[in-house]
């Protein structure tokens, strides 16, 4: 049947209960949160309808703009890691045999799919004094005696970048699969070494795509709200982490709102760059 | 009236007008196949009698009645896919039974309908394999059989063979002819392939631009086409200009053809001569001279290409009545009224 | 690239994924409640632990439930939508896939929040089935994208040959269209559903102070100190989604629902 429009209303039928559900629990939830960004928060209790600026005046401090400078800085960093790490693996992983992409692919959902719990969890366990990898290295004879390497930075990054490359891997998978194998094919036979032929075809030709996945991977981790809590010090904490705070353990739900709002203007200002970067990439 | 018949039917896509004005008649138990190139409509217009797209304008009456609005699911039709479309979630027998599944029918007479076309297809055994398993001309046929499961008032292919290699083709084409005449069921083929239309059509209907531009038996398509796109779209043809001479004859490139005629009033116009029809002889002895600038010999046939005046005029001849010529040989060439015929300007 | 690179660059990637597991694998068969690699002793009671002890039982039961119902309300969400859109010409309709997939794109803190305050505001706060709906608001995008990927792959030509041949919209819907998109609701509900599962802050957001799910219990357990039992079931968790992803890409085409529709040809 060729597509058409409804000629009737109860061709509409079908997009109600969808349409209900999605503007009643999420658009209006959202609404929700936005109104009581700008509400005063009550002493003791939740919080009282109003209409003040105070909870977006307090991001002007020192202190938040600390937050938000090393949030911002943290998952710029988890992307670049990521996307680098992701890019040669995926490249690789795209010219391999079906069976053995499924089996990759079956992993790294798994990885992809655990709690922020668990992962912060394990990578703790990993780092920790009595279980962790310095165990292995004080067995080998390199290091004298194991000790802790969290609460650390390095743990942060470490544990972000674990989550955060399945992600990327899957992001940049449908692209590289597209990718025209005789491409390298053609540089390889004008004399190209398989590794110069990766930095000057594979590469530039994904330009686009790298920069849209960069930015999807930044997000990603810019939506990170446990591992630096669990990896790192209170230095180390983003944005997420303090919504997080302020939401359940401040109970200063108007800051929390007024913080979330401002977090989605971000994320949405870096989506509508990722579309104009994918309709640049359409058009050249 | 028994039959389908087209009145001025139009279909226009926003401002693009697929179909113009169309006025077909088909009657009960004949073939039709509707030749054209790509984009000239003849797709549309079979969408449109099965009701997949709505005409803008017209109307379509199947047996007297008006079936222009009635939805596709209610008009009993069979309709075979250029991709087939057979469900590739079923088996060859729940294919071809899936007419009659939803329509109700018992279990049993579906069993006995599905071996009865598996067996005019010669598939019979091959119900309870899956789709994706059988060869192109099996699914072809298969598609065929589910098509006709309920005994549809219309059987409508859309570029059925396509798929299928040239001499796979050509089998199913015959096959597909005489199932038709002994069902005795109206069919309309939609096909690109004059070959294919010459073989199984009562009638031919030659499309071009959303139009028909001639409706008739095989035999008049080839010999007396209507106008220069049939002419030149059905076969080989040499198209030539024709003129007026004083004496009230007619002269090609200057040479006046005995014989030939235009029609009343008519001062110049185009002359289509197949290229069967254009006989070589020693210069001079014919009405035109020429220049042979290339022959191919195709083994069962010879094409020789003779330059007259910068016109080309193309001959073809069987070995045996080949007369020996060589690129750069001076010929004649004969035409006789009977072989010309003179096309609306 | 080289072979030897490559295997390499594979290893270190792989050991880079595994290893945090291994060393959670092997605190999870201590013997005593000690968090020690290499493992002292062996011992399975950790795995033993998750199913006897009821608080952990409980978690385990929440968590399943959760997931069953959410994934299951996604799908129910998600199905409409997608045949829609695939069905009918209506470009605002479009408003609605935005929509499904925006949850899941925006940080999750963020729809948590917003659920939170909603919850709240309508005086639902902290009731079970508050995170039924507001995880498979979160996950509907999962079954959404495997959704409009199926609709997309189904021929129309099937459909309109079903139609040539008597069966009106219903019929076709139940005949042609649902047998072949089953694949596409499976894998859509799967994904749906091991998401739920691990999820943590939504879950927490909402009925955080009234029921544990299991990320929620291992995350109030690390603050009392650790037991193997977190590791056991992390092991069980890691296993789960392996097994249920692995039978997707058994039964189903898996680089395909991941969006690489190019390899069909080969």
């Amino acid at each position: 049947m060729r597509r058409e429009p409804p000629q009737t209303p109860g061709d509409y039928a079908p997009l109600l209960f969808p349409a209900a559900m999605l503007t009643i629990f999420f658009v209006v939830p959202f609404g929700t949160m936005i109104a009581v960004s700008f509400f005063q928060r009550q002493q003791g209790g939740f919080y009282t309808p109003a209409f003040v600026f105070d909870n977006y005046a307090r991001f002007l401090s020192a202190f938040f703009g600390g937050v938000l400078g090393f949030s911002l800085m943290l998952a710029i960093t988890v992307a670049i890691c990521c996307v680098v790490l992701a890019l040669p693996f995926t490249y690789m992983l795209t010219r391999m045999s079906r069976k053995v992409q499924v089996v990759w692919l079956v992993a790294l959902l798994s990885i992809l799919s655990l709690s922020e719990v668990i992962i912060g969890f394990a990578w703790s366990t990993l780092f920790s004094r009595t279980a962790g990898i310095t165990n292995i290295l004080v067995a080998l004879g390199i290091m004298a005696e194991a000790k802790a390497l969290t609460p650390s930075f390095g743990a942060v990054l470490t544990g972000m970048v674990y989550q955060a490359f399945p992600y990327t891997v899957l992001v940049l998978f449908p692209a590289l699969v597209r990718l025209d194998p005789t491409l390298t094919e053609a540089a390889r036979t004008l004399g190209a070494s398989p590794l110069k032929a990766f930095f000057t075809v594979v590469v530039p030709a994904l330009r686009n795509t790298i920069t849209a996945t960069l930015i999807m991977v930044f997000i990603f981790a810019l939506g990170s709200y446990l591992l630096p809590q669990l990896l790192g010090r209170p230095q180390h904490w983003t944005l997420s982490v303090l919504i997080t705070d302020q939401a359940i353990y401040q109970s200063n739900m108007p800051f929390a709102a007024a913080m979330a709002v401002f977090l989605v203007l971000v994320t949405l200002g870096l989506v509508a760059l990722t579309v104009i970067a994918g309709r640049k990439g359409e058009a050249a | 009236m028994s039959g389908l018949a087209l009145q001025n039917v139009v279909k226009e896509f926003g401002a693009f007008r697929a179909v113009n004005n169309v006025d077909l008649t088909v009657p009960h138990g004949t073939f039709v196949c509707m030749l054209g190139p790509s984009g000239c409509g003849k797709t549309t217009l079979l969408r449109m009698i099965a009701g997949l797209d709505l005409p803008t304008d017209g109307a379509i009456r199947l047996d007297g009645e008006d079936i222009t609005r009635v939805p596709t699911h209610k008009r009993n039709l069979g309709m075979v896919f250029q991709s087939l479309a057979l469900f590739p979630h079923l088996t060859v027998g729940e294919n071809i039974a899936y007419p009659l599944r939803i329509r109700g029918k018992a279990k049993e007479e579906q069993k006995k309908r599905v071996d009865e076309l598996l067996a005019m297809i010669h598939l019979s055994g091959y119900a309870d394999r899956p789709v994706a398993k059988l060869s192109g001309g099996q699914r072809q046929r298969v598609a065929i059989a589910r098509a006709l499961s309920i005994s549809p008032k219309l059987f409508l292919l859309d570029e059925p063979l396509s798929a299928l290699d040239a001499k796979l083709r050509e089998a199913m084409q015959v096959e597909l002819r005489q199932l038709q005449q002994k069902l005795g069921i109206t069919t309309i083929v939609v096909t690109h392939d004059q070959r294919e239309a010459m073989t199984m059509a009562d009638t031919v209907v030659v499309m071009n631009g959303g139009e028909i531009r001639q409706a008739a038996s095989p035999i008049e398509i080839y010999r007396r086409p209507a106008d220069s796109f049939v002419a030149d779209f059905i076969g080989q043809t040499n198209l030539l200009d024709v003129q007026a001479d004083s004496a009230g004859g007619a002269a090609v490139l200057g040479h006046v053809v005995p014989g030939l005629v235009l029609p009343a009033g008519a001062s110049k116009g185009t002359l289509s001569v197949r290229p069967e029809d254009v006989h070589l002889t020693a210069p001079g002895a014919g009405a035109l001279t020429g220049k042979v600038t290339f022959v191919r010999d195709l083994g069962g046939t010879i094409e020789t290409f003779v330059d007259i005046a910068g016109r080309q005029i193309v001959a073809v001849s069987t070995p045996r009545e080949r007369p020996e010529v060589t690129v750069g040989q001076e010929v004649g060439i004969a035409l006789t009224p009977d072989v010309c015929v003179v096309l609306k300007k | 690239m080289t072979s030897i690179f490559r295997r390499a660059y594979f290893f270190a990637i792989g050991l880079f994924l595994s290893l945090p597991l291994i060393v959670v694998a092997g605190v999870s068969v201590n013997q005593k409640q000690t968090l020690a690699f290499p493992p002292q002793g062996f011992s399975l009671s950790w795995y033993g632990e998750i199913f006897l002890n009821p608080e952990w039982r409980n978690a385990l039961f929440a968590s399943v439930t959760l997931a069953v119902l959410s994934a299951a309300l996604a799908v129910a969400i998600a199905l409409p939508l997608s045949w829609f859109l695939w069905r009918r010409i209506a470009p605002w309709a479009n408003i609605f896939q935005l929509l499904g997939v925006a949850p899941f794109t925006l940080p999750p803190v963020i729809t948590a929040l917003g659920m939170l305050t909603f919850w709240a505001t309508v005086g639902s706060y902290g009731q079970p089935w508050t995170a039924v709906v507001s995880h498979a608001i979160f996950f509907v995008t999962l079954p959404l994208v495997t959704l409009s990927l199926g609709f997309t792959s189904i021929d129309r030509s099937l459909v309109e040959a079903a139609s040539t041949m008597g069966a009106d919209e219903r019929t076709i819907f139940r005949t042609v269209v649902l047998p072949l998109i089953l694949p596409y609701i499976v894998s859509g509900y799967a994904f749906a559903f091991v998401l739920s599962l691990n999820e943590y802050i939504v879950a927490y957001m909402t009925v955080g102070f009234t029921v544990e799910t299991l990320p929620i219990k291992i995350f109030n357990a690390l603050r009392y100190g650790y037991t193997p039992t977190m590791a056991s079931v992390t092991v069980l968790f890691v296993t789960t989604a392996a097994v249920i992803f692995g039978l997707v890409a058994r039964f189903g085409d898996l680089p395909k629902l991941l969006g690489a529709m190019s390899t069909d040809g080969k």
